[in-house]
């Protein structure tokens, strides 16, 4: 993170800092991960911030959470640059970059209005990732290719 | 071969192999040659369940007839008004309760991958009778067993398909089916009712497809011509219904251009898409087909039914 950056948001003693996330996408992030301030815990967010390699970026910082892979990964199809900083005692202890799960569940709606996940019943969508280089997606119920772009939240 | 469909859900034809599809198509043979006690003893004591959430004759009444060929009988609900849908019940508690009566279930839904969703859902296996425009399967498996019968092979021949390819679901669950053989596909429909191209990702590589708006050019290559309705309910826009309807008309002049031996056939019901003079040419083939839906249904369910049937 830049100085810059730093100056902005506090440093963490405890917890996740997500960088390096696609400018203007951090409330998406935050509801992917289903984080909703209502945990208690500080949450920081950071939009727009002044980045030397992609121009503009979003940070979030999570205090007093370890974010798993399962749970970060989820965010590959929102902000596959972002990185993922694990905190503890104010050091670096784990880095990582996302990697695109196989499928994911219950975050996108299938583009597909006509499809049973947009019915209104009780139902939680899944979205299989079938071709990691080109980024093609199906929906598990109605079948349909989905490219990226089409993903609703 | 063990027998791939007991207790299993029928849910896309894209679940099944081609030796699934032969092991069923070879169960249906046989048991068309069975004698009516015999076969009456294959659903002896079970209940097929039923749910149309949109109109039916054939499936519904060809299901009906199979399983009481089978010395079963059959429940269930083909108007909603006179069930709890009506008063907001959802699919889901729908399901879990025709599942409490029933040994296996059909469904037509409105909504694509509405069968798949019941699937999740119910303890007995669930057959997809129609999910929105997704598919059909049982349909495309009739479809192919009738191509087998009428041509005597599926391999090598050139199946044009023609009509409302956009919101047909028994083209996409023929399509699917078709990808396990080697056929040369002509896709003949209007601009606005071309095939959806996100519904065969998965299966294009294993298809060999030519698009064309005019049906003329293909007659002369055509081994079966399998005829669609264009499908009103389905078009946002009524504007738009009446633009297309009756692109592609089957007549008798039509059939002069096209092969001598050309099968016809159409999953009905037709409206004026073939003429009804057509019905009286060697090539209609399309009320053998809906015949074929009865016995081949009825195969499908003595081997959904029982582990090891006696066929």
């Amino acid at each position: 993170m830049s100085e810059a950056s730093q100056l902005l948001v506090r440093r963490i003693k405890d917890g996740t800092v997500i960088d390096h996330i696609e400018a203007g996408k951090a409330l998406f992030v935050l509801r992917a991960l289903a984080i909703t301030g209502r945990e208690g815990t500080v949450i920081t967010v950071a939009l727009n911030v002044p980045s030397s390699k992609h121009g503009k970026k979003d940070i979030i910082k999570v205090e007093n959470r370890y974010l798993e892979t399962s749970e970060t990964n989820k965010l590959a199809l929102i902000a596959p640059r972002a990185t993922i900083n694990i905190i503890k005692d104010y050091k670096l202890v784990e880095k990582r970059k996302i990697q695109l799960p196989d499928s994911i569940a219950g975050i996108f709606k299938c583009p597909n209005l006509k499809c049973i996940t947009n019915s209104g019943e009780d139902i939680k969508s899944v979205i299989d990732v079938i071709d990691k280089e080109k980024m093609v997606l199906k929906c598990r119920y109605c079948a349909r290719a989905i490219s990226v772009d089409e993903l609703v939240f | 071969m063990p027998n791939p469909f007991y207790d299993r859900d029928i849910v896309s034809i894209k679940d099944f192999t081609k030796s699934d599809l032969e092991y069923v198509f070879s169960a249906t043979d046989r048991i068309r040659a069975m004698k009516p006690s015999q076969r009456g003893e294959l659903g002896k004591g079970r209940t097929l369940g039923y749910i149309f959430y949109e109109p039916s004759t054939r499936t519904r009444m060809s299901f009906e007839a199979a399983i009481a060929s089978l010395g079963g009988s059959s429940i269930g609900i083909s108007e909603l008004k006179s069930s709890s849908v009506e008063k907001g019940e959802s699919l889901a508690d729908t399901i879990r309760v025709i599942d409490l009566y029933s040994d296996v279930i059909v469904l037509r839904h409105p909504m694509d991958g509405s069968s798949r969703f019941a699937a999740e859902l119910s303890e007995n296996p669930i057959i997809n009778a129609g999910s929105g425009s997704e598919e059909h399967p049982t349909q495309a498996l009739l479809d192919l067993y009738t191509i087998l019968k009428e041509k005597g092979r599926i391999d090598g021949l050139s199946i044009a398909i023609v009509g409302d390819l956009k919101y047909g679901r028994t083209v996409y669950s023929l399509l699917y089916g078709l990808a396990n053989y080697k056929v040369d596909i002509h896709l003949v429909s209007p601009p606005s009712l071309a095939v959806r191209k996100e519904s065969i990702y998965d299966v294009q590589g294993r298809l060999k497809i030519t698009e064309h708006n005019e049906l003329d050019g293909v007659l002369q290559k055509a081994d079966v011509l399998y005829v669609t309705r264009i499908q009103r309910e389905r078009f946002p826009d009524l504007q738009e219904y009446e633009k297309v309807r009756g692109s592609y008309t089957i007549d008798n002049a039509t059939l002069q251009k096209a092969k001598k031996d050309v099968s016809v056939m159409h999953p009905l019901p037709r409206l004026d898409e073939i003429s009804h003079s057509v019905d009286a040419t060697k090539n209609a083939v399309y009320f053998r087909q809906a015949a074929n839906g009865k016995e081949l249904r009825a195969a499908l369910l003595a081997l959904m039914l029982n582990e090891s049937p006696a066929l």
